[in-house]
């Protein structure tokens, strides 16, 4: 589970230095756009190098590489599949480019005994990706769908705007495949890094459409990130509350109750305890009885 | 000879004890001086330097509110090196990188010796490697004021570039091309020296409450100009975007919430570093919110917290300084934007300096060892990079004084065993905020009993060292060179630490 | 002559050349050289004796790079001198 995905940039030392200090849950260590091509190797090598100085993070690690349709992409794989590396994030994905990576990672994880299984984030942006969605979302490795809109919009010709109504349909549709097939919903970054209450807006607004995590690509960001995707205090009372009185109601066999006036029917209890699940993931409540 | 904190110090001099240690001592004031005649009104400082009949072995004063843009220290210094005077000592409140023709005078022997509170760029450079005559003695901002009313700095003429100067020769920084604000380091040297001199280039009718009495000035000199406005601006004034230090200024805020430091009639002092500016503006976030209103806020003051004074969010700015033109446009135009005096400031022997007054004060450092002692003074090879400025003065005087710095800067960590420097002594800083951990000084045990029960990522010093070993690895000791070029006077007159010529 | 340059002189990393050469031979300045100096060049010498690498001359000027960094720098440098032309 995961609130916030930070990008780091893979040739940039003073960054790397200290992307773990920021609290966010996931980092992107980037080699495709990030870097330009002349310093791929450099990208590649200094990644490597610090994985290698890595003991128990406190974050999950991901690398993005190149896309697949160059030789760029499986170099990238080569030196960094290691243990420490969590999932691949993968640029431009299609359902056959998926296929194929996941091929890859079998082959490394088999040669270099990598016990676990490395997943994929696809990123959605193409128009072909969105068209796929349902597809994509049920292939094997993949843990969650990335939304990349700036790309996404290029490829659509039409205008990216910071409102974002033109990304309203591959948002929602994003969220909805993710839900469907248990994977986390990414949402895409927000390009001002400077405007805070539009960040602040634009994950909210994210988070209503169903996605459950967004990508950060400034450390700035991720504080209001954390936040949002972090129940509320008001709402962690309130399904403590519920699933409190559940389990009275279930001690006189009682299937639907009333809470402050509110009809409480096991739909609701169901919210509330996956609220709940994911407060005590953050650290929000200490002891919940999950049941 | 050795003082209470361990550090080498000159013979013949008082050590330093403890930062307390001036309440056992009682207020030493010399006679104020007074001017019978009224005052005389010249066209150029020749004519000044004739009348005062300057000389040999005398000591002149400046202060430094036109900080980077002061034209009046240069034109001196100027002057002096034309008459072929020698042997002078130049007490000058800050020195900055634009006083860099000094450096031809103190390898030339016109200057021989400096009394300050701060000094960067080519004359700190200087002094460092060994040219300046007699030791450089570096004060407090308090600490100055003490010792120019005691006499222990003995002011022969004071030359204050003075924004605007009226008919009966009263002084303002509130007005003219070069206004600045508030001039509060000056008033010890209006008050004590013997000789006054305004210099100014811009004369008015009639000043209303001058902070410059006429009955205290000799001469004005009207100069062509005293100061570039641009350079009086601090180039630091603006919230920093740089991540670490938006983290550290986030937690810092955090410990300052769970010490319920932030609550109706608080008062609270920052430095206009970027941190320092960030961690006001999460603060008056949380005041907004929380509809709180502070009491004050003071030392050196900017734009930022000018908002806050003019959005109601703080009752009273008491200022020493204005860092920035807003500052300089709100002390002119609010009543409730006060001017201080250094010693009403920082003094120790003041009865009730502001500084005492302080619930919380928000500071920088080069270093800390691991007795929560503090340089600012120098950079880990000994070399002359700043000062105290309020830095001792506002450590002692707050209930809690934090220390906001990063963990490492280019690979050197910030903490180490002894500091190269002790400019302000342990035993008066109590929480230091780093982007990995913050650690609480033991003697603080009922800060670490609140701040323990947080969430809040607390850790001892020792570790925060090793976190820093751990990341760039155990710097190898440097040794200092053993010839000392001068000494850090606390703000008690005490000497806390000596300064090494570098290598 | 065979030469090989990586990292660059922004903060916290540094800038090695390698060139081929009949002995070892290793120049570090770094802003941190009161510090450190002696505990890069060692670290440079062990970097270079796992690749085996004992003909070079290797030039490092250093802005405060960690020793990840510094050891990135140098295979990249290592790497493109052996796919440079002569």
């Amino acid at each position: 589970m995961h609130r916030s995905y930070l990008f780091i940039p893979g040739n940039h030392p003073a960054m790397l230095q200290n992307a773990d200090i920021f609290g966010a849950d996931a980092i992107i260590f980037d080699l495709e756009d990030a870097v330009s091509i002349n310093e791929k190797d450099s990208a590649r090598q200094l990644i490597k190098a610090f994985f290698e100085t890595l003991q128990k993070p406190k974050f999950s690690i991901y690398v993005r590489i190149n896309g697949l349709n160059s030789s760029l992409g499986s170099i990238d794989l080569n030196m960094v599949m290691n243990e420490i590396v969590e999932g691949i994030v993968l640029p431009k994905a299609t359902v056959s480019d998926i296929k194929m990576l996941s091929k890859l990672l079998d082959t490394f994880e088999n040669a270099r005994r990598i016990k676990k299984k490395t997943v994929i984030i696809p990123i959605i942006e193409t128009a072909k990706a969105v068209f796929e969605i349902g597809q994509i979302a049920q292939l094997p490795r993949v843990s969650a769908l990335l939304l990349g809109a700036e790309d996404l919009t290029g490829d659509m010709e039409i205008e990216r705007t910071k409102q974002g109504i033109e990304i309203e349909y591959p948002r929602a549709k994003i969220a909805f495949a993710c839900k469907a097939f248990e994977i986390e919903a990414i949402d895409t970054p927000f390009t001002d890094v400077t405007d805070d209450e539009g960040l602040e807006k634009d994950a909210l607004h994210a988070k209503s459409l169903g996605m459950n995590a967004k990508c950060a690509i400034h450390p700035n960001q991720i504080e209001i990130i954390n936040k949002t995707f972090t129940p509320t205090m008001v709402a962690i009372d309130e399904a403590l509350r519920i699933v409190k009185a559940d389990e009275e109601a279930q001690k006189v066999h009682r299937g639907v109750f009333s809470l402050n006036g509110k009809m409480v029917d096991k739909p609701v209890v169901d919210r509330a305890k996956k609220l709940l699940i994911k407060a005590k993931h953050f650290g929000m409540v200490e002891d919940i009885d999950e049941k | 000879m050795k003082n209470n904190l361990g550090r080498e110090i000159f013979e013949q001099v008082k050590p330093f004890a403890s930062s307390d240690a001036f309440n056992q001592e009682s207020r030493r004031l010399i006679a104020k001086k007074t001017t019978e005649e009224s005052v005389v009104f010249l066209k150029s400082i020749e004519e000044a330097f004739d009348l005062l009949k300057i000389k040999n072995g005398m000591t002149i004063s400046f202060h430094h509110h036109l900080r980077n843009g002061d034209k009046v220290i240069n034109l001196v210094a100027e002057t002096l090196k034309k008459r072929g005077i020698k042997d002078i000592t130049i007490a000058a409140s800050s020195l900055f990188p634009n006083n860099a023709p000094l450096v031809d005078l103190i390898k030339d022997q016109t200057i021989t010796g400096i009394v300050t509170n701060y000094i960067n760029g080519p004359i700190a450079k200087a002094i460092g490697e060994g040219y300046l005559k007699n030791p450089l003695i570096m004060d407090t901002h308090g600490g100055r004021a003490r010792a120019i009313e005691s006499g222990d700095l003995k002011i022969d003429i004071a030359f204050i570039a003075t924004p605007a100067v009226d008919r009966l020769g009263n002084g303002s920084g509130k007005f003219g091309p070069s206004a600045c604000g508030t001039i509060g380091y000056v008033i010890p040297d209006l008050m004590y020296a013997k000789k006054v001199v305004l210099m100014t280039d811009y004369m008015t009718e009639h000043i209303v409450e001058p902070e410059l009495a006429s009955e205290y000035v000799d001469y004005v000199v009207m100069i062509d100009k005293i100061g570039d406005s641009e350079g009086i601006v601090s180039g630091t004034t603006k919230v920093t975007r740089d991540p670490v230090g938006r983290k550290i200024a986030r937690d810092t805020v955090r410990v300052l919430d769970a010490l319920h430091l932030i609550k109706d009639g608080f008062s609270m002092q920052t430095g206009a570093g970027g941190v320092s500016l960030a961690v006001v503006e999460y603060v008056k976030n949380i005041m907004i919110q929380s509809e709180i209103k502070a009491r004050f806020a003071s030392g050196g003051i900017t734009g930022q917290y000018v908002d806050m004074l003019e959005n109601n969010l703080v009752d009273t700015l008491y200022d020493v300084q204005c860092f920035d033109l807003k500052a300089a446009r709100s002390y002119r135009e609010n009543r409730r934007h006060i001017a201080i005096s250094a010693s009403e400031y920082g003094n120790p022997f003041e009865i009730k300096p502001i500084v005492n007054d302080l619930d919380f004060v928000i500071l920088g450092a080069t270093e800390v060892d691991l007795d929560f002692n503090v340089n600012v003074t120098t950079d880990s090879l000994g070399q002359i990079i700043g000062g105290s400025g309020g830095h001792s003065d506002t450590a002692h005087g707050a209930k809690v004084t934090m220390i906001v710095t990063n963990l490492l800067k280019a690979r050197l960590p910030i903490i180490k065993e002894k500091v190269t420097c002790v400019t302000t002594p342990g035993e008066d800083i109590d929480i230091i905020v780093t982007e990995r951990g913050i650690a609480i000084n033991p003697l603080r045990t009922d800060l670490i009993d609140t701040l323990s029960k947080t969430k809040l990522p607390i850790v001892t010093i020792e570790d925060l060292m090793k976190t820093a070993h751990h990341i760039a690895g155990v710097p190898n000791h440097y040794e200092l060179s053993h010839q000392p070029i001068g000494y850090v006077r606390y703000r008690d007159g005490s000497i806390i630490d000596t300064l090494y010529k570098i290598k | 002559m065979k030469i090989g340059i990586a990292g660059s002189l922004e903060s916290n990393d540094c800038l090695v050349t390698i060139k081929e050469s009949e002995t070892l031979s290793i120049k570090v300045q770094s802003i941190v050289d009161a510090f450190y100096h002696d505990q890069i060049v060692a670290f440079i010498e062990s970097v270079l004796a796992d690749v085996n690498h004992d003909k070079v001359d290797v030039t490092v000027i250093d802005k405060g790079a960690l020793n990840y960094t510094i050891k990135a720098r140098l295979l990249t440098a290592l790497h493109r001198m052996e796919v440079s032309h002569a």
